[in-house]
Order: structure tokens, then C-alpha cells, then sequence
């Protein structure tokens, strides 16, 4: 999983059926220096607010178990909401 | 998933087996602000409905596979939505 902040939301009518009414959040990856390292659409589950810190699963077999399918696009999803993330160097707070 | 634009089509009769119908679409890779990133790909358009310009986000590696309507086919970015919006904070 990744450390991420949720810097805003996908709008999407026209979508494969497994993205039908589901929240599209955009999350800007951390790295381990504190610093943005590109992004990633993820589907949220946990209703994280844009602007929280997240944790974001990256890996299809895992997300298809939280949605309970055997198939289906999907990679990226919020599952988590951080309070505290202590890297050592830098720590990350929630709300 | 990442955002991409729709920059053009590649239409191929002879094919990886399981890709009979499978439409497939230039696009450029884009970042959240919607500046092109990273080198253009070849996308399997699973939402049918895709056009040129048109923005999209899409899928990739095994995932894009998964958006096909035959499974397990040769596929590794595929088309899964059409944005109409993307709102940003900052």
C-alpha cells in the first residue's frame, strides 16, 4: 500500500459497468522524502475527504477481494484513512 | 489509473487471438493537471464509446486484461471511462 493526499475527484457518467457509481478519488503519491511522486485515480471505500491522507491499496487481486469479484478493472483503492504516519524523517497527520 | 487523451486510432485485422472486436485507441498519458506525460500508448477501448480528443482515464497491466470481454486476453492499458470532470484542491 501507499501513503497518499487525496487531491480531488474524477467525475465519470460513461464508465465500465464495475465504475458505475463509484467514487473516484485522485490521490497524489508520498514517497519516503515527504515529497508528491506522481498520482493515481483510485476507487474510494472508505469515504476519504479530498485533502485527508489515505492509504491506497495498488493491486488488483486484493482490490477484486474488498469488492468480493473474481474479475474486473480495478487496481487502485482508498482503503484507509491516516491519523499518523511517522516516516522517521517527516510524519504525516490527518485532519 | 491514470489520466490520458484520445490522440488516434490503430486498427490491426490481424491480431492476438480473443481481440476479434476489440477497438484500440492512441492515447496520451496525461498527469492530474492534464499535461501529457510519458510516452503514448496503445489502449483498448472498453467503454466503446471513446473519441479523439476526448478525455479518459485508463487501467493498466493485468487489470486492462480484465476490462476485455474475452479474459486473459494480450491487452495492458485499457480505456475504462470517460471523465467529464476532474476537480482539483490546489
Amino acid at each position: 500500500m501507499k501513503v497518499a493526499k487525496v487531491s480531488g475527484t474524477v467525475v465519470s457518467t460513461i464508465s465500465f459497468p464495475f465504475f458505475d457509481s463509484k467514487r473516484l478519488l485522485i490521490c497524489d503519491l508520498i514517497n519516503a522524502r515527504g515529497e508528491v511522486d506522481g498520482y493515481t485515480i483510485a476507487v474510494d471505500v472508505v469515504d476519504a475527504g479530498v485533502g485527508e491522507t489515505v492509504l491506497v491499496l495498488d493491486e488488483g487481486n486484493s482490490s477484486r477481494q474488498i469488492f468480493g469479484v473474481d474479475t474486473g478493472p480495478i487496481r487502485a483503492t482508498v482503503v484507509g484513512i491516516v491519523d499518523d504516519a511517522d516516516f522517521g524523517d517527516f510524519s504525516l497527520q490527518g485532519p | 489509473m491514470q489520466l490520458g487523451r484520445v490522440e488516434g486510432t490503430v486498427v490491426a485485422t490481424i491480431k492476438s487471438e480473443g481481440l476479434e472486436g476489440v477497438r484500440f485507441l492512441i492515447v496520451q498519458p496525461l498527469d492530474k493537471h492534464q499535461r501529457p506525460v510519458g510516452d503514448q500508448v496503445v489502449a483498448a477501448d472498453a467503454v466503446h464509446m471513446a473519441g479523439p480528443g476526448e478525455l479518459v482515464y485508463v487501467v493498466g497491466s493485468r487489470e486492462a486484461a480484465e476490462a476485455m470481454p474475452v479474459r486473459f486476453v494480450p491487452v495492458d492499458h485499457a480505456i475504462v471511462g470517460i471523465v467529464d470532470e476532474v476537480a482539483l484542491i490546489g
